[in-house]
């Protein structure tokens, strides 16, 4: 994603007479901890994309009466269906942790296994939500129904959005574990990419429950 | 002053020239007269309040106003760096006396403020009713914001008029405000607040006027093209007068329902003249603001509305069509 | 093939938009041309338009946002002149349809890419420097943000000479801004522009918050930070915070015009209201995201010419937390008149209130700062005062505005424009232009023209008060924001006295570009060889003018607030002494200026629906960045040998300078000694 410009990284003696409790030791710092502000960079930048999130949420909200004589939630959920998907999304979570932990170990092979399982399981789930949508397309509640479908559209939409530029996301670290291995490089973004798909998760057992569930109980 | 207007206005026209060379002559009287202040000549109840209500809170910030703009000429002219007589005390930087007076002061000041906010927020609430002497009765009116002109309807008098409004001195008026278009802002300075029109909603707006004489209203939020010259008179006149009024609206040929004129009304227009309708079906309102719930929407002369340019070239569509499909919008 | 676009979009039968068009075609070839002919291709690729320094970066920020200060105040004498003619039925000389795309236009330019990226680059060009840094969190990041907030710029340019922009205010109020009412590409322009640039600022928001969390040098704990980085510091949360409702809004009313969804239509179930709330959960936030940053120059300009610790820095600091989170509950306010409850009012207009108090405090600290200091009444110094007079008026104005009963005859009139000036004008443009005096010699080497920035000064201030204070009264008389003409003869005269203002702004804008001019032939002259022409107090000034790419040889260690000061106190300044080692640094990269090539061809396919074009510039998108992912020779090390040439060379031009300057400060004499 981004270079770091490695800052602090002096290799200075303390030298000098006057130099009190200059301990230069103390600010070096070095190619992991270069790793370890990009993550923490990338959590911020799940922040700001929690908080789109959160405005779709308010809206979803907000819009879930304008249905404009259109289908009503529970009249379009059908949440076996979307269970099973949720079960495909929260397994992938596990095996992403999975991979991470291989990749401590510094097992390449079980982590690129694992990193495809993940891959599998993310595409079903992706693969369900489109039929899911075109199902609905297709019996007349398109997104430009009413208000209430545009907002679910788009809501569920952006999640999976994010789910499918997750699954390019491991395809290119799957290529790049194959040319480069496991280093300095590719070690924070398998980080990276495992908070982004927990962070998805998360997301979805939120619109799971306030979707789906409330909608089709209500 | 109002004798010596249109000969100003007409020599402004004529030479700009002239003007720049007797501007401050001419500004001057401007300033003063508050006759012509709008908001600050009230001719109703909600305006006057609002208008003390103004003044209170600009005379309350000026207690703070005041000490910061004499303090920053004094300290700048009294710590210049030629002044060698002024004290410097250049690692001073705390101070808990003048850090409790600087957050003191501000803070009683808005505490003050916030009481006036929270009484005055219910108080000219614009949806409170007025309450006058007994006897005498609210007038209802129904305003639709469209573009660009303003429809008045009467439910109680069954007639409606377009920019122009009328109604009796001395008499609580209730209007429900909407609008067939987009966001607009229904306003009579001389009467005070105004609030927003807007499609598919009923807005609630209580006034009243004490003085009898024709007020300016208009659209304050920008609605497009036309929105300049969206404005319409309001008349306030004495009971007999708008006895007088109404009959003469009664005299009009035209009638108006959500059916039958409604549609060519609502397309766009600029500058449009009044316009009397002596019969209007009582569910015209009503008719308005359901038609943007129901799922179908007539939106009359939607496509021409920015000119003559899109006028020809896009075929408005079909009636009872929502709205044009994806596809229609892609091309 | 070309989705919308034709022979007709291009606007030849207006001749206003023509002959601006002709000028900047002029323009641009003799820039071209120039550079061409100077041969200076290769340099601006190597060191500017792939560069990652954040300084570098910083000027150019400023550059394109002075250049669009040009063309968003050409909007606004437009403006001016149209209302001072515009009476009694006369049309004046701008018909409704291009009067409403110039004050759209106007707010779009002046915020997004003006104020925007004045504030973003004097953040670039100082914050790192302050904390003690080589550079950014993410160099790249850096680099692609300023590129793609580029290509916003030049989406705007390109509409006025290709279609249109948009005719619906600067925040595109739904429903007017939907396809139903604008079916044009107005709008479409808008959406694009903002949405590109608004990535670009909030990775900026990101990377300037790791930044000042992660690459502070040691012992600059939060607080030690300076003022200025504090400020940024909020205002980057304020943008990682609020950037993203922008991003999610605009996205609902592109769905809305490219998809037929309804969120905010009239009717199938859509909600204009929610538009109004979203766009303002965002704006309100942006109004501070611009001001606290130029809280933060006024604060640094005022301690440093009051040669004084800057008073209450504490309180400055909670003060600037306080306003950045109750940025966040007052956004109703800029909508009382929607309908809402008594309570509901009450409880913004409040809270809105509530805000007034830290400001408050904050320029009673400004005030004690000069308290018992030795004030220099230095350009910047004058910008400061002129802003504590101006915003103080404009914040009574605010806190009018904010209770609600009067906000219900005060809304949409032109005390809301008079209010909004009084603050941008008097606190992000003094505060920007105040910065840019203060940080010119760090960025250049040579200071700015001290006389032509003082009647830029007396100019602006002058002609903002000449400009707005008829509009305030104006107000009074019924006048509204967003008036093509008036049928009032009444209003004329103040409406001219308007004109004349924003003419005398007009000269303050000429004053400083004719100041950038004559500091540049005196360069020599205004030469700052110490890299502390003002007898800085905090970090930036202990570098060389401009400062070493690298920006310190030796990261400084902080002992206290006002780090260099202090440093000089006790004459020590280690930041430059040998011995030196290597230095790791960012490499340049293209990959930055390539991606936002694609991104401006993708949002012009966008605007026109041509959809083959878009798909392809998307995959350059792409592509580009993945070739980036996959670079892995994205740093390396300065020698410790051109650190020591670099630094050397400092050290000589210092000895120099002490021998010609006999009121040479102590540092001057320890560094000559040193080298």
């Amino acid at each position: 994603m981004a270079t770091d410009t490695l800052g602090n990284q002096i290799v200075q003696p303390s030298e000098h007479g006057h130099d009190q409790g200059h301990d230069v030791q103390a600010h070096q710092h070095d190619h992991h901890d270069a790793g370890g502000m990009k993550v923490f960079g990338f959590w911020v930048y799940l922040m700001s994309d929690l908080i789109i999130f959160g405005t779709l949420f308010a809206t979803y909200a907000v819009l879930i009466k304008g249905t404009a004589g259109g289908p009503t939630p529970s009249e379009i959920f059908n949440l076996p269906f979307i269970l099973v998907g949720t079960m495909l999304l929260l397994f992938s979570s596990f095996t992403y942790g999975m991979a991470v932990l291989a990749m401590n170990d510094n097992r390449l092979g079980q982590l690129k296994a694992w990193l495809w399982v993940t891959f599998v399981l993310g595409a079903g789930f992706v693969g369900m939500e489109v039929y899911e949508f075109r199902e609905l397309i297709h019996e007349g509640f398109g997104p430009e129904r009413s208000g209430f479908l545009s907002a679910f559209f788009t809501l569920v939409g952006t999640h999976g959005l994010h789910v499918t530029f997750g699954l390019i996301w491991m395809l290119v670290m799957l290529v790049q574990l194959q040319t480069k291995g496991l280093n300095a490089i590719t070690r924070p973004r398998i980080m990276c990419l495992s908070l982004f798909w927990h962070f998805l998760d998360i997301v979805w057992i939120c619109v799971f429950t306030f979707v789906y569930l409330m909608g089709a109980m209500a | 002053m109002a004798t010596s207007m249109p000969e100003r206005s007409r020599r402004m026209r004529i030479k700009n020239l002239i003007f720049f060379k007797t501007l401050p002559l001419l500004i001057l009287p401007l300033l003063l007269s508050g006759c012509s202040m709008a908001l600050m000549d009230p001719k109703g109840e909600v305006g006057s309040e609002i208008k003390s209500l103004i003044i209170t809170a600009f005379w309350l910030m000026m207690i703070v106003v005041v000490p910061v703009i004499v303090m920053t000429f004094l300290f700048a002219w009294r710590y210049r760096n030629t002044n060698y007589k002024a004290k410097y005390t250049p690692n001073w930087a705390h101070s808990n006396v003048i850090e409790s007076i600087v957050w003191f002061i501000p803070l009683v000041i808005i505490a003050f403020l916030a009481v006036i906010t929270w009484q005055t927020s219910h108080s000219l609430s614009p949806s409170k009713p007025i309450e006058t002497e007994e006897g005498v009765e609210t007038v209802e009116i129904d305003v639709v914001a469209l573009d660009w002109k303003w429809l008045f309807i009467y439910p109680d008098l069954g007639i409606a008029s377009v920019n122009e409004v009328a109604f009796p001195v001395d008499t609580p008026v209730h209007f429900n405000i909407t609008s067939g278009t987009v966001m607009n802002s229904f306003m009579i300075p001389r009467l005070g607040s105004q609030l927003y029109a807007m499609a598919g909603m009923d807005n609630d707006l209580n006034l009243i006027a004490e003085e009898e004489g024709v007020y300016p209203g208009r659209s304050t939020n920008y609605s497009g093209a036309g929105f300049s010259e969206m404005l319409f008179e309001a008349q306030v006149t004495s009971p007999e007068e708008f006895e007088a009024w109404v009959e003469k609206v009664r005299q009009a040929p035209e009638s108006l329902s959500f059916e039958q004129g409604y549609e060519e009304l609502a397309a766009p227009t600029i500058g449009h003249p009044v316009e009397y309708y002596s019969n209007v079906s009582p569910e015209l309102y009503e008719n308005i603001v359901q038609s943007f719930k129901s799922g179908k929407v007539i939106q009359p002369g939607q496509n021409d509305r920015n000119g003559e340019e899109h006028a020809a070239a896009e075929a408005p569509p079909a009636e009872g069509q929502a709205k044009p499909t994806n596809a229609a919008v892609a091309e | 093939m070309f989705g919308k676009l034709n022979w007709e979009s291009i606007p030849y039968h207006e001749p206003i938009i023509m002959s601006v068009v002709a000028v900047m075609a002029v323009i641009i070839a003799g820039l071209v041309g120039w550079i061409t002919y100077s041969k200076s291709w290769g340099y601006l690729w190597k060191e500017w338009i792939t560069s990652v320094d954040h300084k570098k970066l910083g000027i150019m920020y400023f550059l394109v946002a002075l250049v669009m200060l040009i063309r968003g105040f050409a909007d606004a004498i437009m403006m001016r002149s149209q209302q001072a003619i515009a009476v009694g039925g006369a049309e004046g000389y701008l018909p409704p349809e291009h009067y409403d795309q110039i004050f759209t236009a106007h707010g779009v330019i002046m915020i997004f890419f003006v104020a925007m990226p004045m504030v973003i680059g004097l953040m670039n060009l100082v914050v790192p420097l302050q904390i003690g840094a080589r550079d950014v969190a993410y160099p790249f990041l850096n680099n692609l943000s300023f590129w793609l907030f580029a290509a916003g710029v030049i989406l705007v340019n390109v509409s006025l000479f290709v279609g249109e922009f948009a005719k619906t205010g600067w925040l595109a109020y739904a429903p007017l801004s939907g396809i139903d009412y604008s079916p044009g590409v107005g709008v479409d322009y808008w959406i694009w522009a903002l949405q590109i640039s608004g990535i670009g600022t909030t990775l900026t928001g990101i990377n300037f918050f790791v930044t000042i969390l992660k690459m502070r040098t040691k012992g600059m704990t939060l607080f030690r930070m300076p003022i200025f980085t504090w400020t940024s510091f909020c205002a980057n949360i304020l943008i990682i915070a609020s950037f993203p409702i922008l991003t999610a809004t605009i996205a609902m009313l592109t769905l809305d015009r490219y998809l037929g969804m309804n969120f905010f239509t009239n009717d199938l179930g859509g909600n204009q209201m929610m538009y109004v709330n979203l766009i303002w959960a965002w704006g309100h936030p942006e109004v501070y995201i611009l001001i606290l940053p130029a809280f933060g120059v006024f604060s640094e300009v005022i301690s440093t010419f009051s040669k004084k610790r800057l008073f209450g820095y504490h309180t400055m600091v909670w003060a600037t937390m306080a306003i950045s989170f109750l940025a966040f509950v007052v956004w109703l306010h800029h909508f009382f008149t929607m309908g809402a409850g008594a309570n509901v009012n009450a409880f913004f207009g409040i809270m809105t209130m509530i805000i007034a108090i830290p400001t408050g405090v904050k320029i009673f600290n400004w005030l004690f700062t000069m308290y018992r200091g030795r004030l220099e009444f230095t350009s910047p110094v004058l910008w400061t005062l002129g802003f504590i007079i101006t915003f103080t008026l404009g914040g009574m104005t605010g806190v009018m505005l904010a209770v609600p009963a009067a906000n219900f005859v005060l809304h949409n009139s032109l005390f809301v424009i008079a209010h909004f000036h009084n603050v941008i004008i008097g606190g992000v443009v003094f505060g920007m232009l105040a910065g840019l005096t203060f940080w010119f010699p760090k960025a250049f080497g040579f200071k700015l023209d001290e006389t032509w920035g003082k009647r830029s000064f007396w100019c602006w201030i002058i002609g903002f008060f000449v400009t707005f204070t008829p509009l305030y009264i104006l107000s009074f008389y019924g006048a509204v924001r967003r008036m093509q003409s008036y049928a009032n003869p009444e209003w004329q005269p103040l409406m001219i006295v308007s004109l004349i203002g924003a003419l005398i702004i007009l000269m303050g804008i000429a004053c400083t570009v004719i100041q950038f001019v004559v500091s540049y032939r005196n360069r020599e002259q205004l030469r700052d060889v110490t890299g502390d022409p003002w007898d800085g107090r905090t970090l930036e000034w202990s570098t060389s003018s401009p400062a070493p790419f690298y920006n310190f040889a030796h990261l400084p260690n902080v002992k206290a607030i006002d780090a260099f000061w202090e440093m000089k106190q006790a004459g020590e300044f280690e930041t430059s002494r040998p011995p030196y080692q290597d230095i790791h640094m960012p490499k340049n990269t293209a990959a930055g200026p390539i991606i936002s090539l694609f991104a401006t061809i993708l949002g012009f396919a966008l605007v026109w629906h041509i959809w083959w074009l878009a798909i392809v510039s998307a995959l350059g998108v792409f592509v580009s960045f993945l070739a980036r992912i996959f670079n892995d020779d994205v740093d390396y090390y300065v020698p410790a040998a051109e650190v020591e040439l670099i630094e050397r060379a400092h050290h000589e031009r210092l000895a120099e300078a002490s021998k010609h300057d006999a009121h040479g400060n102590g540092r001057i004499g320890t560094m000559g000694g040193q080298s």
